[in-house]
């Protein structure tokens, strides 16, 4: 085994093995504080063996990475090639995505211990529990050499999902959602699962390597190859909360702040990307399948662009961004040119865990996730303020902040790519971006002060501490009640960190273009920069100088507004399907089983009480009549022997 | 006299004795009836054995002849008991098979 392979099974064991002391020794786990930090450290030392991977690999980032494997047999074949194996594979790829998620992993669980301060023990010990399954899951599927073990991390990672959504499962919201996750994805999975089958007996084997071979050769046969390729793409659009398989993902904003930055936006939901990205080579093949996936990337963008203009809970406008966000880096996959795809991948991890990890130190200093409740917090919370502005820039994409280059790298692929129809949507998404992103900060950190009013006084339905406010007056701001302030230091290094590593890659990338695989027009950045700027403007008109009412807007938009309320109607129309379907084909079988079914056993068991009643009576009990029916039984045999001619 | 003979005597004895089983209220008289078919089948195994010069048949009707004489003995304890438990010997009002 190289050295670089050997780093990257450690960063991929410590995890696991972190997981397993947690879930066998119960009294630690049961502990709280230490099993966190037991935890905790466990991920960084998965960080730093992940940078070592990349470092010896790359030689400090001056080379281009080898791939580098280590193979074990898992289920023999033939002689020369096992049927499946496990194992991992560091190359360019898989490195740097498994030191995002390492690192993305340790921040949330180190912000967590200051997030979840007020969880009992038990459930501080069972959080950090899955959250080492899901950094051991989610580096497994990073670096799965072949499609079977990637598979089943995918799984992994879709079960972790399912459990930190629902961590508080006795709020019934957190449950639903939780459930919901679960199965939507898995029905992508399902066309994922049938794409590798239909995969394999295509080439006979699971390897990415030995598929990018055949596929590179041209020994893979076309026919139905774009059957495989669309399975896998399902799969990926389940995970990747694509149109319109996207529903999970709002939902999944039940569970803690820190799990919707590290799962639903920095790694777990990137998994589709990444996969259409490890596999490219095999997309190429398919170009009808690439149009799909940057058509519905596009249309996933812009839709759930324009749902976040309109959400009140600073977690789901966050939620429908990850959602549009990563409808751009399909797009950019779809068009051909996946590396931009997974260059925006990258910086959108760091700077969507930042703002996730921001707006949970509001929720966690306000106990509300409702935008209205919050407002002129910039006063009290500067850092937090800053940090958020940092992730907001980069999110917008404005030059020298982390989004810039992915984002213009982005437009300019699926420019090149020639998918005018979908960049044109996508340029539109921008500026919905850069709108509602400034909605929020406006709304939140300046703006108007909100007044206590008698419903701000309740305790507060949203909130996931369930504190609520003290004592106060009136003309006495919601921050003032519950002395809204920065977060402790727990939580304020991992948003420092992210901040200053946004910055640092969009100033790096600003002056350091990367060497792209196209062509983009020299227009592309003046424009997309212009539409960002326009975006911010505008939302400083309406929430900050209040120069063009929000109102009017609504107004004259009220059909768009009224349907994007209503979530484009996408959830009930897979709830009347379900209805229709599912409900309508139970209530037959219901009704066969119970009628059907069961009438016929009824009626047999019936008959046969009664004729059983009728025959009882034979049943003298006298010894005699007994003897009568054996003698008139023998005669009748005699009798019946004969006729047959047998007594001979 | 031929080996008929024989066999029909011994089927009227049984049919006479199986008549007795099946006929007799009295406990008693079904144990004779039983003694009766019991002899037919003697009657047949010593015929047969005289006939076919055979002396197996005739070891074989000695063993009966003790077996009927067990039977005999342990019917008659049971009817005792019988009687002394339930107060009759009357086979009909013996019905605890009762379905």
């Amino acid at each position: 085994m190289t050295d670089v392979a050997a780093h990257g099974l450690i960063a991929l064991l410590l995890p696991a093995f972190s997981f397993l002391v947690l879930a066998l020794v119960a009294p630690l786990r049961r502990s709280g504080l230490p099993a966190a930090w037991f935890s905790i450290l466990c991920a960084a030392g998965a960080l730093v063996a992940a940078v070592i991977a990349w470092n010896h690999g790359t030689d400090m980032g001056r080379a281009p990475m080898t791939a580098e494997r280590a193979l074990w047999m898992w289920l023999p074949g033939t002689a020369d090639s096992p049927f499946a194996t496990v194992g991992v594979l560091v190359d360019g790829d898989s490195s740097r995505m498994l030191i995002l998620v390492a690192l993305v992993a340790l921040l949330v669980q180190l912000y967590s211990v200051g997030y979840l301060s007020d969880e009992p023990r038990r459930g501080l010990g069972r959080y950090y529990a899955y959250q080492s399954l899901f950094a051991f899951s989610m580096m497994g599927l990073v670096l799965a050499p072949n499609f079977l073990q990637l598979f089943i991390c995918w799984e992994l990672v879709g079960l972790c999902s399912y459990l930190l959504i629902g961590f508080w499962y006795w709020k019934p919201e957190a449950a639903q959602a939780a459930l919901k996750a679960f199965w939507v994805t898995k029905a992508g999975d399902v066309g994922l699962l049938i794409g590798i089958v239909l995969l394999w007996s295509h080439t006979g084997t699971f390897d990415f390597a030995t598929i990018r071979t055949m596929a590179e050769t041209s020994a893979i046969p076309m026919a139905g190859l774009s059957i495989a390729t669309f399975g896998i793409y399902l799969g990926a659009m389940g995970k990747s909360a694509q149109f319109p398989l996207h529903i999970w993902l709002p939902d999944a904003m039940e569970g803690p702040t820190p799990v919707s930055a590290l799962i639903h936006a920095a790694t777990m939901v990137t998994a589709g990307v990444y996969l259409l990205h490890r596999t490219s080579w095999l997309f190429a093949l398919t170009p009808d399948v690439l149009a799909i996936v940057a058509w519905i990337g596009a249309i996933t963008a812009l839709m759930a662009a324009v749902l976040a203009c309109v959400q009140e809970d600073i977690k789901r406008v966050l939620a429908y961004s990850t959602v549009s966000q990563l409808g751009y880096m399909m797009t950019a996959i779809g068009a051909g040119f996946s590396a931009a795809g997974f260059f925006h991948l990258l910086t959108h991890g760091v700077f969507k865990a930042l703002l996730f990890l921001g707006a949970g130190a509001v929720i966690h200093a306000v106990h509300s996730n409702d935008l209205a409740r919050m407002g002129q917090l910039a006063r009290r919370m500067p850092q937090t303020m800053i940090v958020f502005v940092i992730g907001t820039l980069s999110l917008a994409g404005i030059p020298l902040f982390g989004g810039f280059a992915s984002k213009e790298e982005v437009l300019g692929a699926v420019w090149a790519g020639g998918f005018v129809g979908p960049f044109a949507l996508l340029l539109v998404a921008a500026f919905l971006t850069a709108f509602y992103m400034f909605r929020v900060i406006f709304l939140a950190f300046f703006g108007a002060t909100p007044e206590l009013d008698s419903q701000a006084m309740a305790p507060p339905v949203t909130t996931e501490h369930g504190g609520g406010g003290h004592a106060a007056t009136h003309n006495v701001t919601v921050a003032d009640v519950l002395h809204v302030h920065d977060p402790p230091i727990v939580m304020a290094a991992p948003l420092w960190i992210l901040a200053l590593l946004s910055l640092a890659v969009g100033v790096y990338f600003t002056f350091e273009h990367p060497a792209a695989e196209f062509e983009a027009p020299a227009w592309l950045t003046p424009a997309a920069v212009l539409v960002a700027v326009a975006g911010i403007t505008t939302a400083w008109l309406m929430y900050q100088r209040r120069a063009i009412d929000p109102e009017r807007i609504a107004g004259a938009l009220a059909p768009i507004r009224r349907a994007a309320l209503a979530r484009f109607w996408i959830d009930d129309v897979f709830a009347g399907a379900y209805d229709i379907a599912v409900l309508g084909f139970s209530r037959l079988v219901g009704w066969t089983d119970r009628y059907l079914v069961d009438g016929v056993l009824n009626v047999v068991s019936a008959e046969t009480l009664e004729t059983g009643d009728v025959l009882r009576k034979l049943q003298t009990g006298r010894a005699q009549d007994y003897v009568y029916g054996i003698a008139v039984g023998l005669i009748a045999l005699i009798i019946w022997m004969g006729f047959l001619g047998r007594f001979n | 006299m031929p080996l008929q003979a024989f066999l029909i005597l011994a089927a009227v004895l049984f049919s006479i004795g199986l008549f007795g089983v099946m006929t007799r209220r009295n406990t008693i008289g079904i144990l004779l009836g039983i003694e009766l078919m019991l002899n037919a089948v003697n009657i047949n195994l010593i015929a047969f054995a005289r006939f076919r010069g055979d002396i197996v048949g005739m070891v074989f009707s000695v063993f009966t002849i003790c077996i009927t004489v067990a039977e005999a003995a342990l019917g008659l304890a049971i009817v005792i008991l019988l009687f002394r438990i339930r107060r009759t010997v009357m086979a009909d009002q013996l019905d605890l098979l009762k379905g």
